[in-house]
């Protein structure tokens, strides 16, 4: 998901791979055709219920014994202490592959080891990389399918959100007043301080901090231009850090304001007190992010089973802990079965929040293609 | 009797010389496995990918990407960048050289340099990052000791993650290389040249205008290119160093092939790589022509 520098072996292991994994031969337990024991074909179900019941969801998931996760950094939206929990609940080994690695990586890790062993069984996905890739997708619907919002699925179950955030300022009381608007950025005691989560023609947090700026310099969800003068006014100004803020650059101190998802800016609390996290006034944008099955899953009953996981009450509360929006919490603050004091802890939002539709993220991600570079340099 | 003996031998001679051929030819299969795994299958990928539409018919549209304002900008800035780290590192590289050539063969100062010159060649990508950062980074040990003393070395602005920090960070691997390159060059001038034109009563200034110059030009020239060549192509150190705006080609490349938020683009990343291609390809044709004069004069 996060949009990280690889060596330069990417262009030339690309290329390469595609071609051999051609020719490798499918191993027989793999994708849509593997059966369990008691003669479900998990790959194809579309239902726990349709497969027999949980209890055999789960036993033939332990029967696979392993899942294959991708793109899961333990220090985003929780993931790490999710796959604990998973891994000790269900005495499922869970590997986790490239966990730096941005959405389409996974798309293209699951296209070229197709048919393998260690190709991966589940996806979470930015919204333009879901969408572009549903025929990698396996349908499937949770047991509390019905507590999420029509809006935030795909009607079979080929995709659906799995927990969000609103685009936020974090920033280190020690060392720069609080913000409270998206201007106030502009100011001089903020030079040299601002960075924003990656390249937002590359990373999904970083064009929805453009959203962000947009939507509190007088833009829309339709126009993106304001946002992007404004990162080009606080380049001009000397306040914008052209730096890939991480944990490590913040707690140092070298990114005292970071313009990222609420979540992954509330999880740097832990190791730096001073660090608040704000959510502007009048720049109000939310994103989900989305669960998908690999169509050709190695462990069709384990991805299964990991979404039901991921979308149980346990599940929903450990995203929350991560300081994300389950996509259940309003069902689970309505049946009472929320963690109370976690979901007091969210930051505080006011306004309208302005979510973008994929055709406006398809224009936005163009105008942005041929205007951003000249704005930052 | 002799004359049949002696035509046995030589017929054993002949099958025993194509014999030790393809023995020879043999020992080349791997090195050639190699090009084709990791040489000509990737151009072909790429070159398929820049050239054959959706349904694998061939046509030119992919490379009117080339024409576009954003790609023409950051070949721009790559040949910019290529441009002046490969000039910096020739020139400073080259002073070097002609120190260590001064030295006899076996002393300590060749052997360091030229050892040194070695690591510090293939020291590029993350390690080079981050040893940029982990020194004149924003909170460096040396960035700090200079904030210390009262010099601010990002007063100006932070230039370190933007192309000034990787014409720094480019020269950093492109003087010892350009040290290992030129330095067999001016081993090959031959003290008795100078000697000759000493006898003759020319002057040093005579002996480098007019012998040196001429005689090390094309080793120059070919090393400059090479070293062009190598910074255009090079990728690691600045998907290291750059985070925002993807300013040279091979980070273009980048965004093309593993962006969040424009996607599909995979033929854009093969049409840009084919022009790198065309490039390098240009550039290393006139190495290899400025190569064959070197030859002429030094051996």
């Amino acid at each position: 998901m996060r949009l990280h520098a690889r060596l330069a072996a990417l262009l030339a292991a690309g290329a390469l791979i595609a071609p051999l994994a051609a020719c490798a031969p499918p191993t027989a337990e793999a994708g849509a055709a593997s059966t369990a024991s008691d003669g479900t074909a998990w790959g194809t179900t579309t239902s726990a219920e349709a497969g027999g019941g949980m209890d055999a969801l789960v036993a033939a998931a332990k029967e696979e014994g392993e899942l294959n996760v991708i793109a899961l950094p333990p220090d985003w939206a929780n993931y790490g202490a999710i796959i604990d929990a998973f891994e000790q609940e269900y005495g499922i080994t869970v590997n986790s592959d490239q966990p730096d690695a941005a959405s389409q990586d996974e798309i293209d890790t699951a296209e070229r080891l197709a048919g393998q062993d260690g190709a991966p069984d589940v996806f979470d996905l930015g919204q333009s990389v879901t969408l572009a890739n549903t025929d990698q997708f396996a349908p499937y619907q949770v047991a509390t399918w019905d507590d999420i919002p029509a809006a935030n699925k795909e009607e079979t179950g080929l995709w659906v959100n799995d927990y969000g955030g609103y685009m936020s300022i974090g920033y280190d009381s020690a060392k720069v007043p609080a913000p409270t608007t998206v201007a106030d950025l502009l100011k001089p005691e903020y030079k040299g301080a601002v960075a924003l989560n990656g390249d937002p023609t590359q990373a999904g947090a970083a064009f929805s901090g453009v959203v962000m700026a947009a939507l509190g310099n007088g833009g829309s969800a339709d126009d993106l231009t304001p946002g992007v003068s404004f990162f080009s006014q606080l380049d001009d100004a000397g306040n914008f850090l052209p730096v890939d803020p991480t944990a490590a650059t913040i707690t140092s101190g070298q990114t005292p304001v970071v313009i990222d998802w609420d979540y992954l800016n509330a999880a740097i609390t832990t190791d730096l007190p001073t660090w608040k996290v704000v959510v502007p006034t009048g720049a109000v944008t939310s994103q989900y992010y989305n669960q998908a099955i690999n169509k050709d899953a190695p462990h069709p009953a384990a991805a299964r089973l990991w979404q039901e996981f991921l979308y149980s009450d346990e599940g929903q509360n450990l995203w929350l802990a991560g300081g994300a929006r389950p996509i259940r919490a309003d069902a689970m603050v309505a049946a009472g079965t929320i963690d109370q004091a976690e979901y007091a802890e969210l930051p505080a939002v006011s306004g309208t929040p302005v979510a973008l539709t994929p055709e406006q993220t398809e224009a936005g991600a163009q105008q942005l293609a041929s205007t951003w570079a000249a704005a930052v340099s | 009797m002799t004359a049949l003996a002696a035509g046995r031998r030589t017929a054993s001679r002949s099958s025993g010389r194509l014999a030790s051929e393809v023995t020879a030819a043999a020992g080349l299969l791997p090195f050639g496995a190699l090009v084709v795994l990791f040489l000509l299958i990737p151009l072909g990928v790429v070159f398929a990918g820049a050239l054959l539409d959706e349904s694998g018919r061939p046509t030119l549209g992919g490379l009117a990407a080339l024409g576009d304002p954003v790609v023409r900008s950051a070949f721009a800035r790559s040949f910019e960048l290529s441009a002046i780290t490969a000039a910096v590192g020739a020139v400073l590289g080259a002073a070097v050289a002609t120190v260590v050539a001064g030295s006899s063969p076996t002393s300590a100062l060749r052997r360091v340099v030229v050892a040194a010159c070695g690591v510090l060649s293939q020291f590029a990508g993350v390690p080079l990052a981050f040893a940029l950062v982990a020194t004149i980074g924003l909170s460096g040990v040396v960035t700090q000791l200079l904030g210390g003393a009262g010099v601010d070395l990002y007063a100006s602005g932070v230039w370190l993650f933007d192309t000034p920090g990787l014409v720094l960070a480019y020269t950093c691997f492109q003087v010892p290389l350009m040290v290992i390159v030129f330095l067999p060059a001016l081993d090959g001038v031959r003290p008795a040249w100078r000697e000759a034109s000493l006898t003759l009563g020319g002057t040093r200034w005579q002996h480098f205008r007019l012998v040196s110059v001429p005689v090390l030009a094309p080793a120059f020239t070919g090393a400059l290119l090479l070293l062009f060549a190598n910074a255009l192509s090079a990728y690691a150190t600045a998907a290291a160093l750059v985070s925002q705006g993807s300013s040279i080609v091979p980070l273009q490349i980048r965004r093309a092939l593993s962006s969040d938020v424009l996607v599909g683009q995979q033929d854009l990343a093969s049409t840009l790589a084919v022009g790198m291609v065309l490039v390098v390809a240009v550039v290393m044709g006139a190495q290899a022509l400025v190569q064959r004069r070197t030859a002429r004069w030094l051996r």
